[in-house]
């Protein structure tokens, strides 16, 4: 009984997910583009026009021997061309950004870009409680607030600069969380890798600003490379948020990003992402090819690391925040909402580590899938033989859109020792048309029905962005899933 | 006096559902003031009757039309018919999961106070509101901190039906078959709630297979529908006849 009035449904809600992408636009300025393709020569130009030491030279080398000797992994529910490797530009930036040395030299285009992206580079109208770090294709343009920083001895600025002034921490670190051989897209992120963010938060102290990384991708061959490292020292705090867009192009770009969190002694650490790349149109053409590896390692007593993300763009989404819990009684933290429509595809979750002893872990997942997309959960809980009195939480709850849509649940559980504690919860629930039905008998709007139901069902999630975002992000479901209930 | 001033009127109504017939010409009339009760056999065209007047999506209204107030409905979307004053108690009320109650009747309540173009009102105000309407059907106010329908009991589903259209105040109210499931308790109560809610003004529709509610509710007219349409019209007396006799007897 429910076919034809589904399509009326469908269609009401097709339209409401369907909002158009905002941040579709491009922006044409003068760049410096190295041409398609991948070998040693690409690596070592990358290299040399960051004017990088040896030793980083040698690990990007090394990492891109490891990368050739390894295959795209097909493990994960995905279904996609894999990339061709040598079609695509593995630098690209700006023409102006060479010998920068304020904001007012960036390129007025890209600090409009920014504006428009609702990010404000320029210091007057800059976000009062964040510094932003905003990368653009290949390079980072600026970084707001780094003196303010500076006088608690943190430093935020983009990984480049921070290989000039700080190789030792570099060296000390890069690598160590995400070793070069990790996987494929590791392996070429080491290889290649551009530009992202670099914070290290010293000893006793707490962060005074949220940081945050913008990221963008212009350009339409180019792929982006970002590598982000945080280190918080001993008895240290800060918190840490990125966002992404790019431009909409009917051709797949690549994404591959590493990021890695090192916690000292009871340092705490917290990470968001707003993901919202290029998710493809609604016929499955297009869109941002996105295969991150975030790891953070607990390596001190009583450290914590709490992962947060909202995943909504990206044609692929290929994405595991893990927690390594080394120190005793440290803690890891994963939360997430991603909502996939039209032909989306994400496999996603969270892998967390026992090996302290004490340590715990706690995963809350919420899939959203609309259309024809494919949401698929994927974690790992392993419970190390010496990780006495290891805990963990793990929370699956799926949320169906319409009659077409997919979602899957993979948790895999290891457990070896005997005093672990491990419990797992999983739901699956469908927005259906008597659901809607409900509401609008009720006088409440479409629009308002479906976006009480969709932050009802992210609630526990949302409560973690910084309250900044998590508004937000509430919009943000809203806007995509405008349109598509049945 | 509100004597046959029509609130609803229902002719020559054809229905259906993926090429099915459920409502084949059927014709009611209620006034103002009265309360009517509809009777019949599973799979009648009761709950299609229901559905098709709250303006639900899936139905194909073929032929005749809906008067409310004078104007034909068929147009209308189910919020706006619901704007209007149309209530439909759900017979298998909807859980919404991770969705307060609070949220959902706060939410219901000010989007009506917006079609009607009044101001809203803020959460405090609107809690003595709702505080007064979950005494007349006995619900605690802890009720309203939990999820809507998730985890409620058959009868708790049915109060909380009882409370929305006491909050909105509908003007013609549709109960399908809220009486089933109930034990007596709960059955007087929501009488009771039906009973202050009832005035001049509305119209209420009650939907149900037994007498039972009909002792605590007195409707001025019983219908007996089969196969899409009513067959037999009658007063509270029909209802006894038809508890003693069965259906079968009408044929």
């Amino acid at each position: 009984m429910i076919n034809k009035s589904n399509k009326v449904l469908n269609k009401n809600i097709t339209k409401l997910v369907n909002e158009p992408y905002k941040y579709g636009f491009a922006t044409e300025i003068e760049k410096e583009s190295f041409s398609k393709g991948l070998n040693e020569d690409v690596i070592r130009s990358i290299s040399q026009k960051k004017n990088e030491p040896k030793f980083l030279l040698d690990f990007r080398l090394k990492a891109y021997k490891k990368w050739k000797t390894m295959k795209c992994p097909e493990w994960a529910q995905l279904r996609f061309f894999e990339n061709n490797y040598q079609d695509i530009i593995y630098y690209s930036a700006p023409k102006s950004t060479e010998k920068l040395n304020s904001l007012e030299e960036v390129d007025p285009e890209i600090l409009k870009t920014f504006e428009k992206l609702g990010i404000s580079l320029t210091e007057q109208k800059r976000l009062t409680n964040v510094a932003v770090d905003a990368v653009f294709d290949s390079v980072s343009i600026a970084t707001t607030f780094k003196e303010e920083l500076a006088q608690y001895g943190v430093i935020f600025c983009s990984i480049s600069e921070a290989v000039k002034n700080y190789p030792n921490l570099i060296k000390k670190y890069l690598g160590t969380v995400v070793p070069i051989g990790d996987n494929y897209f590791t392996a070429l992120n080491s290889a290649v890798f551009t530009d992202g963010s670099f914070c290290y938060i010293p000893e006793n102290t707490k962060c005074p600003l949220e940081l945050s990384t913008y990221f963008r991708i212009n350009e339409q061959n180019s792929g982006q490379f970002e590598r982000t490292l945080i280190v918080a020292e001993k008895n240290s705090q800060v918190s840490y948020l990125e966002g992404c867009t790019a431009p909409k192009y009917d051709e797949n770009q690549l994404h591959a990003a590493v990021v890695e969190l090192v916690a000292l002694d009871n340092a705490n650490i917290k990470y968001s992402t707003v993901q919202n790349w290029y998710s493809g149109d609604n016929k499955g053409k297009g869109g941002i090819f996105n295969f991150v590896t975030k790891r953070g390692l607990c390596a001190g007593k009583n450290s914590k690391i709490s992962w947060t993300q909202v995943e909504t763009g990206s044609s692929i989404t290929w994405k595991y925040p893990s927690c390594t819990l080394v120190g005793d009684d440290s803690k890891g933290e994963f939360y997430s909402v991603a909502l996939t429509n039209n032909f989306q595809q994400t496999d996603t979750g969270s892998k967390m580590i026992h090996v302290g002893k004490n340590t715990k872990s706690r995963i809350v997942s919420k899939g959203i899938s609309a259309g024809n997309s494919k949401n698929t959960y994927r974690g790992h809980v392993a419970i190390n033989k010496k990780a006495a009195g290891a805990r963990n939480y793990s929370q699956c709850d799926s949320l169906l859109v319409g009659n077409s849509s997919n979602a899957n649940t993979f948790p895999f559980i290891y457990v070896n020792n005997s005093t672990g504690k491990i419990e797992h919860e999983a739901s699956t629930s469908k927005i259906g048309e008597e659901q809607v039905f409900y509401f609008l008998q009720r006088g409440i709007s479409l629009e308002k029905a479906i976006e009480l139901i969709i932050s009802g069902f992210c609630r526990e999630v949302f409560t973690e962005l910084p309250l900044e975002f998590s508004v937000e992000a509430d919009k943000l479901l809203s806007l995509k899933l405008e349109g598509s209930i049945g | 006096m509100n004597k046959n001033i029509p609130i609803l009127e229902i002719q020559n109504l054809k229905v259906s559902i993926n090429d099915n017939e459920i409502l084949k010409n059927l014709n009611l009339v209620v006034n103002k003031g009265e309360i009517h009760a509809i009777m019949g056999t599973n799979g009648s065209g009761k709950s299609t009757l229901s559905k098709v007047i709250a303006g639900h999506p899936s139905y194909s209204v073929l032929d005749g039309d809906i008067i409310y107030n004078g104007k034909s409905i068929l147009n209308l979307e189910p919020e706006e018919r619901s704007h209007l004053g149309i209530f439909l108690a759900f017979q298998y009320p909807i859980e919404i999961p991770g969705v307060s109650n609070e949220d959902f009747l706060y939410l219901s309540y000010n989007s009506k106070l917006q079609s009607e173009g009044k101001e809203e009102i803020g959460p405090i105000e609107f809690f003595s509101i709702i505080s007064e309407k979950l005494k007349i059907v006995e619900m605690s106010d802890n009720f309203l901190s939990r999820n809507v329908n998730e985890g409620f009991s058959g009868g708790e589903k049915k109060r909380n039906e009882i409370v929305q259209m006491l909050l909105l105040d509908s003007k013609l109210s549709i109960l399908d078959e809220t009486d089933s499931g109930l034990d007596i308790d709960a059955l007087k109560i929501i009488s009771k709630g039906i009973g202050t809610f009832m005035n001049n003004e509305k119209a209420i529709i009650l939907i149900t297979h037994y007498q039972r509610l009909l002792e605590y509710v007195k409707p001025n007219f019983i219908h007996v529908m089969q196969n899409g349409k009513i067959i037999k019209t009658g007063t509270a007396e029909l209802a006894k006849e038809l508890e003693e006799k069965g259906y079968e007897w009408l044929k």
